[in-house]
C-alpha cells in the first residue's frame, strides 16, 4: 500500500510539474463553462433546467474528448519510461511490478478526477449560482462527473495496456489514436451500418444491446443520456432508454470492468516482460 | 577471495532468440571485495547486471545475490540491500534532485533525512533544489550514485559509474566505494576506464562475446597471460654491455646502448633479476620496473586470439 501511495504521489507531482494537470483542468473547465453558459439557451422552451441541457451536451462532447485526454496521459506510462531509462532504475527497487502499474494508474486516475472536480464541478457551481440547477439535474450532473471519471479511467487502463504491449513510444501513440478512433467513432458507425443493412431484422435486440455494452463509450452514453427523464428527452434518447431498460448497476459494473480488465492484462503482460 | 560470496554466478547463460549473450559465466564477488567487470560494448556486461538484478531470467545456471536467487524476484521487486547505478542513469526531469532522491528513499524504506547528507557527499547540495532537467551529465551521474548508496546496501552494482565525472569527483567516488568495502560491502563495477579501475579493484573479470575469458587479480592474469615485465637498467658510462653479460639467464634483452639496458622477464622472475642487478652495483646505478597494466592485460584477453 505504501509503495502505491508513493508511486501515485510521484505521478501526480510529475503531472503538476509538467503542467499536464493544469492543461486538463483548463480544457475541461472551458468546455463545461462554455456549454453551461452558452449552450443552455433553449431551456425556456423545453421546461428543462440549464443544468439538464448542459448534462446532455457535455456528455456528448465528453465522450469524444475525455478518452483522448486519458490515452494521451497513459500511452507512454510504461514504454515511455522504458525508453527514457527511468523504469529500469525503478524496477531495481523493492517494489513489485503490479505496484508500479497500479500506483501509476492511481496517480493518473486521480489527476483526471481532480480535473473533473475542478473543471466540471466549477461549471456546476456557476450554474447553481445563476439559478440553472435543481435537485434532479444535480443528480444527473454528479452522475455525469462520476461516470466521466470511470470512462477516463477505462481509457487510461487501455492506454496502459498499449504501453505494456508495444516496444516503442511512437507505436504506442499510434495504437492509442487508433483505439480512440475505433471506440469513439468507428464502432458506432459500424453498428449503425449493421443495423441499416439488417433490413430483415435478423439481429435480435439482445445482440444489439450486447454490442452496445461492449464499448465503454456507449455504456457512458447510455448512463448519461438515458439516466434521467429530462436529460433523455433532451438527448432524444428517452424511448431508446426505456426500451433497452439497462440496470444502472449493470452499466456501472461494466464500466468498472473496462477499467479492471485492461489494467489486469497490463499487470500480467508487464509482470512477464524481460528488460 | 573472501570466504562468503555476496554475488555468485554458476555457469550462467542467457540467450535472446538465437543470439547467445552470455555463455556459462561463473564468477563470485566476496564480502568487502571490489571486482571490475570489463569487456567491449556488447560483451554482455549490462545483461549480467540485469540478471543479478532480477530484471531478466537466465537460460541456464544459478545466480545468488546476498544468498537470494534474483530469478525468483522477477516482477516482485528486489530486496533493499542492493544499490544499482545504471549506465546513462535517467530521472524524472521535472523534479528537483532532492525530490528524486527522497522518492527513491521512500521506496526503499530509508529515512528521507539521510538524503541531504548523501547529496552533500556527492557534491550536489547546492543544486539539490534545482530541476534535474537543468543538470549536466556529470550531475545526473552524481545523483545516480547518491541513489545507489541509499540505505547503505550490502551489494553495489555500478554500470560505468564514473562516466561524466571530473577527476576530483572520480576520486571521491572511489573513496566512497573503498569505505563501502571497509564496512563489509562488495561492489561489481562495469567500466571502460581501465587506468582508474586498475588500482581500485581487487579482481578483474573480462567478458568477450558473452564468455568469461579471465577472472582473477591483475597479477594472476598478467602471469597467466605470460605478459612480460619490462626492466630498464641505467649503468655507468660504457658499462651496459658488461652488465648484460654478467646478469645471467631468465630474461630477454630488448635494447641496449652505452648507458641503458632494457630487459623483459616473466613476473615470477622479476625479484630474482632485481636482486641480481643489485649485486652488480656500482656498475648498475638505477632500475625502473614497468609491469604490464590492466590495459595490456585487457588487450590480451579481449583480443580475438586470446584464450577461450
Amino acid at each position: 500500500m505504501r509503495a502505491l501511495v508513493i508511486l501515485a504521489g510521484n505521478e501526480i507531482r510529475d503531472g503538476l510539474r509538467n503542467r499536464w494537470v493544469a492543461a486538463i483542468i483548463l480544457l475541461l473547465a472551458a468546455l463545461a463553462l462554455s456549454l453551461a453558459l452558452l449552450g443552455s439557451a433553449p431551456s425556456g422552451t423545453v421546461k428543462a433546467t440549464p443544468m439538464s441541457i448542459t448534462v446532455a451536451s457535455l456528455a456528448s462532447l465528453t465522450v469524444y474528448l475525455l478518452p483522448l485526454i486519458a490515452l494521451m496521459l497513459a500511452f507512454d506510462a510504461l514504454v515511455g519510461e522504458l525508453e527514457r531509462g527511468t523504469l529500469l532504475l525503478l524496477l531495481t527497487y523493492p517494489v513489485a511490478r503490479w505496484q508500479v502499474v497500479v500506483g501509476k494508474f492511481l496517480g493518473h486516475s486521480l489527476i483526471l478526477l481532480a480535473a473533473l472536480l475542478v473543471g466540471y464541478g466549477g461549471a456546476g457551481l456557476v450554474l447553481q449560482f445563476t439559478g440553472g440547477a435543481d435537485a434532479e439535474s444535480w443528480t444527473a450532473y454528479l452522475v455525469l462527473m462520476a461516470s466521466s471519471w470511470l470512462l477516463g479511467s477505462a481509457f487510461i487502463a487501455l492506454g496502459y495496456l498499449v504501453s505494456a504491449l508495444v516496444r516503442e513510444r511512437a507505436t504506442a501513440a499510434g495504437v492509442s489514436v487508433a483505439l480512440w478512433l475505433l471506440f469513439v467513432v468507428l464502432y458506432d458507425l459500424g453498428l449503425l451500418g449493421l443495423l441499416l443493412a439488417d433490413t430483415q431484422q435478423r439481429l435480435s435486440p439482445d445482440l444489439v444491446a450486447a454490442l452496445l455494452l461492449a464499448n465503454p463509450t456507449d455504456i457512458y452514453r447510455i448512463i448519461n443520456l438515458t439516466g434521467t427523464e429530462a436529460v433523455s428527452l433532451l438527448a432524444g434518447m428517452a424511448e431508446a432508454g426505456r426500451m433497452a431498460g439497462f440496470q444502472p448497476v449493470l452499466l456501472v459494473a461494466l464500466l468498472l470492468g473496462w477499467v479492471a480488465v485492461p489494467l489486469g492484462l497490463t499487470v500480467v503482460r508487464f509482470q512477464r516482460k524481460e528488460l | 577471495m573472501a570466504s562468503k560470496a555476496s554475488i555468485e554466478l554458476d555457469r550462467v547463460s542467457k540467450r535472446y532468440g538465437a543470439h547467445e549473450v552470455l555463455h556459462e559465466v561463473s564468477l563470485a564477488v566476496g564480502q568487502a571485495e571490489c571486482v571490475a567487470l570489463l569487456g567491449h560494448n556488447g560483451a554482455g556486461k549490462t545483461t549480467l547486471m540485469k540478471l543479478l538484478l532480477g530484471l531478466t531470467r537466465p537460460c541456464g545456471g544459478q545466480i545468488h545475490v546476498n544468498g537470494t536467487d534474483p530469478t525468483h524476484l522477477l516482477g516482485k521487486g528486489l530486496g533493499a540491500d542492493i544499490g544499482f547505478l545504471p549506465e546513462n542513469v535517467m530521472f524524472h526531469t521535472a523534479m528537483s534532485g532532492r525530490e528524486v532522491l527522497r522518492f527513491y528513499a521512500r521506496l526503499k524504506g530509508v529515512a528521507v533525512g539521510t538524503c541531504d547528507r548523501l547529496l552533500a557527499e556527492v557534491g550536489l547540495d547546492e543544486a539539490a533544489r534545482r530541476r534535474v532537467s537543468t543538470y549536466s551529465k556529470g550531475m545526473r551521474q552524481r545523483l545516480g550514485l547518491a541513489q545507489a548508496l541509499l540505505g547503505t546496501p550490502h551489494v553495489l552494482l555500478l554500470d560505468e559509474p564514473t562516466t561524466g565525472l571530473d577527476p576530483v569527483l572520480r576520486e571521491t567516488f572511489y573513496r566512497r566505494v573503498r569505505q563501502h568495502q571497509e564496512e563489509g560491502g562488495c561492489a561489481l563495477i562495469s567500466s571502460h576506464a581501465l587506468t582508474e579501475i586498475e588500482a581500485r579493484s581487487d579482481r578483474v573479470a573480462i567478458l568477450r562475446q558473452g564468455r568469461l575469458v579471465a577472472f582473477g587479480s591483475l597479477a594472476e592474469l598478467r602471469e597467466k597471460a605470460g605478459l612480460l615485465v619490462r626492466i630498464r637498467v641505467v649503468t655507468g658510462d660504457g658499462e651496459a654491455s658488461g652488465v648484460a653479460e654478467r646478469i645471467g639467464g631468465g630474461l630477454h634483452l630488448d635494447h641496449i646502448n652505452n648507458q641503458t639496458l632494457e630487459l623483459s622477464c616473466l613476473g615470477g622472475d622479476k625479484l630474482d633479476i632485481v636482486s641480481r642487478l643489485a649485486e652488480l652495483r656500482p656498475a648498475v646505478r638505477d632500475v625502473e620496473i614497468h609491469a604490464p597494466g590492466l590495459g595490456e592485460v585487457y588487450a590480451y584477453y579481449s583480443a580475438g586470439d586470446g584464450p577461450q
